[in-house]
């Protein structure tokens, strides 16, 4: 059984995808299912939840990569909150701030998306 | 001052990277490295892992991975040996991320990510053995109150 878990969690227009427990080579599928999913139901707004994320490797970092340019060509984009700083310094570690919002919290993460509802790059 | 070595062999399948984690945490945690040291140990054998697996097994599940964890006075060496396809560094080269996210394209990132959390990584091949050594030097804010329980 993996040790890792994606919620959704509709919050007006916003998609929120919770992810709870360690993303790594083996479980970075899930995540991109999840991404997948909010794609094939047209939600392009999603804010990934990391307050439950106790790990990250490349290869879920891989799974962001993958989508993101998709997802804002569409109108929409990742915004990812409430990391904890161990899992933060990993997104750091590649260059993510400067490509990602990343913020705090989820409030500040969806008001983003009230503000402009674009990409901010 | 005592050489501590911890050894342990997994299958080459990436449902086991959860346990070569929790595997490396415990050894470094025994030796009393610091909480950062803990993390970046367990992604940079990860991320050597998942390579491995993905690249010198080439997503064969039925082989098998050797991590040692090996403590010396002034250092912490992690080892990890298969018998797969070697893996050439010169060969090697470093992602951007932007330029990653233009195309696309996921992955390449773990050499990438090794090399900045390690204070060496080295890669050798004797014989039908590779193997990748990730060092880091201890003392100061990777200590190690300097004991260790073996």
């Amino acid at each position: 059984m993996s040790n890792f878990s994606v919620g959704f969690r509709p919050v007006g227009q916003v998609h929120v995808l919770d992810l709870k427990g360690e993303l790594d080579a083996h479980t970075a599928s899930e995540l991109e299912a999840a991404i997948q999913k909010c794609q094939a139901d047209e939600h392009y707004q999603i804010v990934v939840n990391g307050a439950n994320l106790q790990y990250i490797s490349s290869a879920g970092l891989g799974v962001f990569m993958a989508y993101i340019e998709e997802l804002r060509e569409r109108g929409g984009d990742i915004k990812i909150a409430a990391l904890q700083p161990k899992v933060y310094n990993v997104f750091d570690l590649l260059g993510f701030p400067m490509l990602f919002d990343i913020v705090d919290t989820e409030e500040e993460a969806l008001s983003r998306f009230e503000t402009n509802g674009q990409r901010i790059l | 001052m005592t050489r501590s070595v911890y050894t342990k062999s997994f299958p080459s399948s990436t449902r086991h990277l959860e346990e070569v984690r929790r595997f490396v945490e415990m050894c470094c945690q025994e030796a009393r490295l610091s909480a950062d040291t803990v993390e970046q140990f367990k992604l940079a054998v990860d991320e050597a892992c998942t390579n491995v697996i993905k690249h010198a097994y080439k997503g064969d599940g039925g082989r098998s991975i050797d991590v040692a964890v090996i403590f010396e006075p002034d250092r912490c060496i992690i080892r990890i040996r298969d018998e797969g396809q070697r893996f050439r560094p010169s060969e090697y080269r470093s992602p951007d991320l932007m330029e990653s996210v233009r195309q696309r394209r996921a992955g390449g990132f773990g050499v990438q990510i090794m090399r900045r959390l390690m204070d060496q990584v080295e890669y050798r091949t004797k014989g039908r053995i590779n193997e990748v050594c990730l060092t880091k030097f201890l003392g100061g804010d990777n200590g190690c109150n300097g004991n260790r329980s073996r």
